[in-house]
């Protein structure tokens, strides 16, 4: 549903990812990883058109999102910056929120029933009269995908979904997002620093290096040479429990 | 997709109505405020006489002369200029996501005083006395865009600020006190080359005062900010989608740039006309959004009406106890409100430390 071909972004005239392809279907976690700075959130950025590419198309089910209205893209793509702001609106309000897209005055009965809906199946009813400047790291995030969610997307893109989170909150996340894929037949793409999060909750990863994708493979695909040449460092990949686990080697 | 069979919580729904009636309330005050405002004053005229005369109801002409021909003007022009800088207050602090915007403290107020001298002293678009009137306008749309060619330069050099540094509220309330210096300056050099009797009509005229607007401006200042008031209301849920955030706005498909441009811009056009007819009114654009924020939230569905009919109260009150605290003399208000926002100002800033 997601292809991605032939895409060049620059900044400045300076160029900082290069011939990205790739194809990703519904129900599918993809994690884009690589080093620090090189372009894993500007790629996620490019799939909305929050930055726009210098060439190539990103279709989403044939139709090319670099063509389209913010409007239009809104109702076919969610997106979950790193840091959510926290201002003084209920979670019901800040939820709502994301039906921005689909309205054209006013929020009608329908996106109040959506929203209502949506903060159901994720739980977040006990918290829906909360406002969110008093939540902590982990719901706020919750609140964050919720809205996502009521834009009713099919393809999600999420940066760094779990990087500001405990432990807990990490693999309460992680599988919450499975469970949105799975349920709503979505796309997932999600930049990652995390490999060991990544390897156990994604199907598919993109290796970036000097803003080319290095590697694309399913997640059992990954081997230690491939993290090698990403990163530069030495790695161990253990199976623990059937569970694949990258070590640096000494 | 999802199931559609839920129920809207009675909690939001409830939740929504005592917003609705805080800003019923705040309406509310209002019509009691224009009320007390038109019975307050030298001639002691009871409330009575106040609603007959509005009414039509054949009040006698020396009341009638005294309500609809002094006091309903200038209860007015406060009412409009309270509620279009609160209005224009609460959308800068949205749209540049800092919770110290306001046409004062940005100096955009500074910046339209100077375009409005500057226009007459040097367009004749006035003509200036030292008698009660000060300065009359007249050429009043020269004047006004003057002061606003002038407040979009502030306004674009704010801009221009929060889009390369950041806008945090530091940075911003420092852009804004060199701006509000540099026009003020520009004002202080006008009044270097005025004459004496310019001189002391520009003075005066500074002061922010609402018993100068006619009829005419009147209509132009209701029409501008009530015109203004609706298209900000239209914007509510991408102010604050910007609330949450540039990049979340944007994923939510609003045009960040352009809602941010026209608002400040619109805003300004505000800020400029209220202040090329009624001089420089501080404080209220800073602390009525402040204060309902706090009441009802950021829902700017809510903050913005609130706020415009909150502003409208605080200013009629504030020019009505203006105008009795040394009387027989007249205050302007814009003393006034400069002695109660001052304070508040301060306390955000130390709160804001904590």
């Amino acid at each position: 549903m997601l292809s991605v071909n032939d895409l060049h972004f620059s900044y400045n005239g300076r160029p900082l990812l290069r011939d990205i392809d790739f194809r990703l279907e519904r129900g599918e976690l993809l994690a884009i990883l690589g080093p620090n700075g090189v372009g894993k959130t500007t790629l996620l950025k490019c799939l909305n058109a929050i930055l726009k590419p210098a060439s190539g198309a990103v279709l989403v089910e044939d139709r090319n999102v670099l063509a389209l209205s913010p409007g239009e893209i809104a109702r076919d793509i969610g997106y979950v910056s790193q840091k959510g702001e926290a201002s003084r609106l209920t979670v019901f309000d800040a939820v709502l929120m994301g039906r921005t897209p689909h309205i054209r005055w006013r929020m009608g009965e329908v996106d109040l029933l959506k929203t209502e809906a949506v903060i159901r199946t994720m739980g977040l009813s006990p918290l829906s009269m909360r406002h969110i400047d008093t939540l902590s790291g982990g719901e706020l995030q919750k609140v964050c995908i919720a809205r996502a969610l009521v834009q009713e997307p099919s393809l999600l893109l999420l940066d760094e979904p779990t990087s500001a989170l405990d432990l807990k909150n990490q693999v309460e996340i992680m599988n919450l997002i499975r469970r949105v894929a799975d349920g709503h037949d979505m796309a997932v793409v999600m930049t990652m620093h995390d490999l060991n999060m990544a390897l156990r909750h994604a199907d598919k990863t993109i290796f970036l290096k000097d803003g080319n994708i290095h590697a694309m493979t399913t997640t059992s695909g990954v081997t230690p040479e491939v993290i090698q040449e990403v990163y530069g460092l030495p790695v161990h990949v253990h199976r623990i429990d059937g569970q694949a686990v990258v070590l640096p080697r000494n | 997709m999802h199931s559609d069979h839920g129920v809207v919580p009675e909690e939001y729904r409830r939740y929504l109505a005592r917003k609705t009636l805080v800003v019923a309330l705040a309406v509310l005050a209002l019509g009691g405020s224009l009320v007390l405002a038109l019975s307050i004053g030298a001639a002691g005229l009871g409330p009575a006489d106040v609603l007959s005369s509005l009414l039509g109801l054949g009040a006698s002409p020396r009341v009638d002369a005294i309500v609809r021909g002094i006091r309903l003007p200038q209860a007015l022009a406060a009412m409009v200029a309270g509620g279009g800088l609160a209005v224009a207050g609460a959308v800068m602090q949205a749209i540049l996501r800092n919770p110290l915007g306001s046409p004062f403290t940005l100096g955009i107020s500074h910046a339209a005083a100077f375009g409005a001298a500057f226009s007459v002293m040097a367009l004749d678009s006035g003509l200036m006395t030292s008698g009660k009137a000060a300065v009359t306008i007249t050429s009043p749309w020269v004047a006004t865009a003057s002061a606003f060619a002038a407040s979009l330069i502030a306004a674009g050099v704010v801009i221009a600020i929060s889009r390369s540094r950041g806008a945090r509220p530091e940075t911003m309330v420092l852009a804004g006190v060199a701006l509000g210096a540099l026009f003020t300056a520009g004002t202080m050099l006008l009044q270097f080359f005025a004459t004496d009797v310019q001189l002391s009509a520009m003075v005066f005229w500074t002061f922010g005062d609402t018993s100068r607007a006619s009829w005419g401006e009147l209509g132009l200042m209701a029409g501008l900010t009530l015109a203004s008031t609706g298209y900000f209301l239209a914007n509510s849920w991408n102010y604050n989608a910007i609330d949450a955030g540039d990049e979340t706005a944007r994923g939510l498909g609003v045009r960040v740039e352009r809602v941010r441009l026209a608002g400040m811009f619109l805003a300004s056009l505000v800020t400029a006309v209220l202040i090329a007819f009624l001089g420089i009114i501080g404080f209220v654009g800073l602390v009525v959004p402040h204060m309902f924020r706090r009441v009802i939230g950021a829902d700017h569905r809510f903050l913005l009406p609130a706020s415009l009919a909150g502003g409208a109260v605080l200013l009629l009150l504030s020019d009505t106890a203006a105008r009795m605290l040394l009387a027989p003399h007249l205050l302007p208000v814009s003393v006034l409100t400069a002695f109660l926002g001052a304070p508040t100002f301060l306390w955000l800033i130390i709160r804001g430390r904590n």
